[in-house]
């Protein structure tokens, strides 16, 4: 036996709609959280990164003992907060003497795990021991430019990953119309060497310059770091090739003998059969049938007129 | 100073930075870092100043774009983004058509508007299609002409409700399987979902009954006779209260006691004793009972002998003999046991 569940509630049916898969995504929501133990640098990594996502950004301040993302089974709670917190990247700090400062961001395809990026974090300076003109400073939310300078994002197969990864956080909602007054962040990543990214987060001030075009001016205003990639997991081929599939990648069916001119428009091709002559049936009845007909009246009338004599002579 | 000068002009002639607008996104894949500035500011001043020529690229083709005068400043619309990042959730896939919208689509039925009100004929007003005080309500029916294949006994009001809710279950299961087609291919609607609300059935076709808490408690009560002591020893759930002593109580006396006043045993055989033989028999009889009832058969023997000297019927005459043959039998009983035992 089978019960319909609906939402009682209009603000429960408009969140639930909120987090159906859609044809076309808007940002992801991510999620900061912390292992057993972190140090003191992670802490202000771990918060900083939430200011900067503050619209979309969920953070656990509890300690997860039970959370490995690069082990099999250490997935399952990630899994489980992705799911009830509707979050698809996910930023997991946790620190060990092996791995000091380790920050672990991966993403999630359908709530399951897809990808993997495992970094140490150096030379960590907070927001707060930045010293600049605080009317500059950029406001919550804001759409930020994002730059990647360097080979080592395109010949190194961890930084290319960590490329991605780092596109896919920083950037914000994806939108449509933009308001150019609103541009006041900048992330610049640079690959200093083979396995190291400086991470800095910038705020613009806008110059005039002779054509429509401002001149850009960067000031360093929020944390910056030196990324160190540890390990990183790719995700599987298949896996891969579904979750970059997009509606636009299916082929719109060919319709047969439609074709479009640029000066006619659309133009379709009607094929018509041969006729056959002999076999059609003719719409207007024959003579021959008619006469049929008046002559069956008349005899029924000859008839009724008989019969009256008939009649009439008893 | 004459290696920076080369390199920036190596930098100048291979411009071509990797822009996509749609992500505000720029990328220089030709800048390296081969040996590393000595001081951090330096390295910081550096990467800034790569990164301002990288944010005044993209600008330069973002503020290029046809723009439209808002509010707040120039409202511009963006361009798709370029490089491709990998969904989160997997593509929706759509719903398939339910069966009414095959059969309709097979018949070419068109869907019509329907209006929210109806004109209704019997009160010569505008009445809702549906919900309070609507059209064709069961109950404004005031009559219900009888027909020729209508049965004798039938209520024609109860019919017609027991059709419409008859119709209402069917469309109901209809609805369900519907909506089982649409899980099973993964398009459910967001808002949907379906809940199982009793196990498969499996074996036997009744479902399983819910067990009160008086049945647990006897069933466990059964379970603990099976065992020699009665269940008394037996290892009890936390919370789970001593079972109830069922039949008869019986008291043991201890096996071992002291003979004086407190013997108990003597106590209990002598006072049955007492109660069989005739040493206390004056406490058996009722005396005070013994003597109405005989007074009561006196009067009732002097009535009736006025009454036969007055009447003489024959229903009282048979009547008579059996009422004294009961008087006697209850009187008898323990006179009779005294004298037997006497001897």
């Amino acid at each position: 036996m089978m019960k319909i569940k609906t939402p009682r509630n209009g603000r429960v049916r408009r969140e639930l709609e909120k987090r159906a898969p859609k044809l076309v995504e808007t940002g992801k929501k991510t999620l900061i959280l912390q292992g057993t133990k972190t140090s003191g640098t992670l802490n202000g990594v771990l918060s900083e990164i939430y200011h900067l996502k503050k619209g979309g950004a969920v953070r656990f301040t509890r300690k997860n003992d039970n959370i490995r993302p690069f082990e099999s089974g250490g997935e399952t709670s990630l899994e489980f907060f992705s799911l009830k917190t509707d979050c698809s990247i996910f930023v997991y700090g946790s620190h060990s003497k092996k791995r000091p400062n380790n920050l672990v961001i991966g993403r999630m395809y359908d709530h399951h795990v897809y990808d993997l990026v495992e970094v140490g974090v150096e030379n960590f300076k907070s927001i707060e021991s930045f010293t600049y003109d605080k009317k500059m400073a950029p406001r919550v939310g804001s759409k930020p430019f994002i730059a990647f300078v360097g080979e080592g994002f395109e010949n190194v197969d961890e930084l290319k990953h960590l490329k991605e990864v780092l596109l896919d956080l920083l950037r914000g909602e994806v939108v449509e119309n933009i308001n150019l007054a609103g541009l006041d962040r900048a992330y610049v990543c640079t690959a200093i060497s083979s396995n190291k990214v400086y991470l800095t987060h910038c705020a613009i001030r806008l110059k005039k310059s002779g054509t429509v075009v401002p001149r850009m001016e960067l000031v360093e205003v929020g944390p910056s770091m030196d990324l160190v990639v540890r390990r990183h997991r790719l995700p599987n081929e298949g896996l891969r090739k579904e979750a970059m599939r997009t509606a636009k990648d299916q082929p719109k069916k060919k319709i047969k003998n439609v074709s479009s001119d640029a000066i006619e428009g659309t133009i379709g091709k009607i094929y018509i059969p041969d006729q056959k002559v002999g076999d059609v049936a003719l719409p207007n009845k024959a003579k021959g049938v008619k006469r049929e007909r008046r002559e069956a009246k008349k005899k029924e009338a000859n008839e009724r007129a008989s019969k009256k004599q008939k009649e009439e002579s008893e | 100073m004459a290696m920076e000068m080369e390199m920036e002009m190596e930098m100048e002639s291979q411009k071509p930075f990797h822009v996509d607008v749609g992500n505000l996104l720029a990328f220089n894949p030709f800048r390296s870092f081969p040996s590393l500035p000595a001081s951090r500011d330096e390295l910081v001043k550096e990467c800034l100043q790569e990164g301002t020529k990288l944010v005044q690229a993209v600008a330069d083709s973002l503020f290029n774009l046809p723009s439209t005068e808002d509010v707040d400043g120039p409202l511009v619309k963006l361009p798709p983004p370029t490089s491709k990042l990998p969904r989160e959730k997997h593509l929706p896939k759509p719903k398939p058509p339910t069966k009414w919208e095959e059969f309709a689509k097979k018949k070419g039925i068109q869907n019509r508007k329907k209006d929210k009100v109806v004109w209704d004929e019997q009160t010569g007003t505008w009445k809702r299609r549906f919900g309070y005080d609507r059209v064709n309500d069961d109950k404004d029916i005031p009559i219900i002409e009888a027909k020729m294949t209508d049965e004798p006994g039938v209520d024609p009001f109860a019919k017609r409700q027991d059709d419409k809710k008859k119709r209402v279950e069917k469309q109901e299961k209809n609805r369900l399987q519907n909506l089982k087609q649409a899980a099973k291919i993964g398009a459910l609607p967001s808002h949907v979902q379906l809940a199982a609300t009793s196990l498969p059935i499996t074996g036997t076709q009744a479902p399983p009954k819910k067990v009160t808490k008086d049945e647990l408690g006897n069933v466990a009560g059964m379970a603990a006779t099976s065992t020699a002591s009665g269940g008394k020893f037996d290892r009890k759930l936390p919370g789970e209260k001593p079972a109830k002593k069922q039949g008869k109580h019986r008291k043991f006396l201890p096996v071992v006691e002291g003979s004086g006043i407190g013997s108990r045993e003597k106590e209990q055989t002598e006072s049955v004793l007492n109660k069989l033989i005739s040493k206390h028999s004056h406490e058996i009889l009722n005396v005070g009972k013994a003597v109405t009832m005989y007074n009561v058969k006196k009067e009732k023997k002097a009535r009736n002998k006025r009454n036969q000297e007055g009447k003489s019927s024959s229903a009282t005459n048979k009547l008579k003999p059996k009422k004294q043959l009961q008087k006697k039998t209850g009187k008898k009983g323990p006179v009779s046991s005294k004298k037997v035992k006497a001897k």
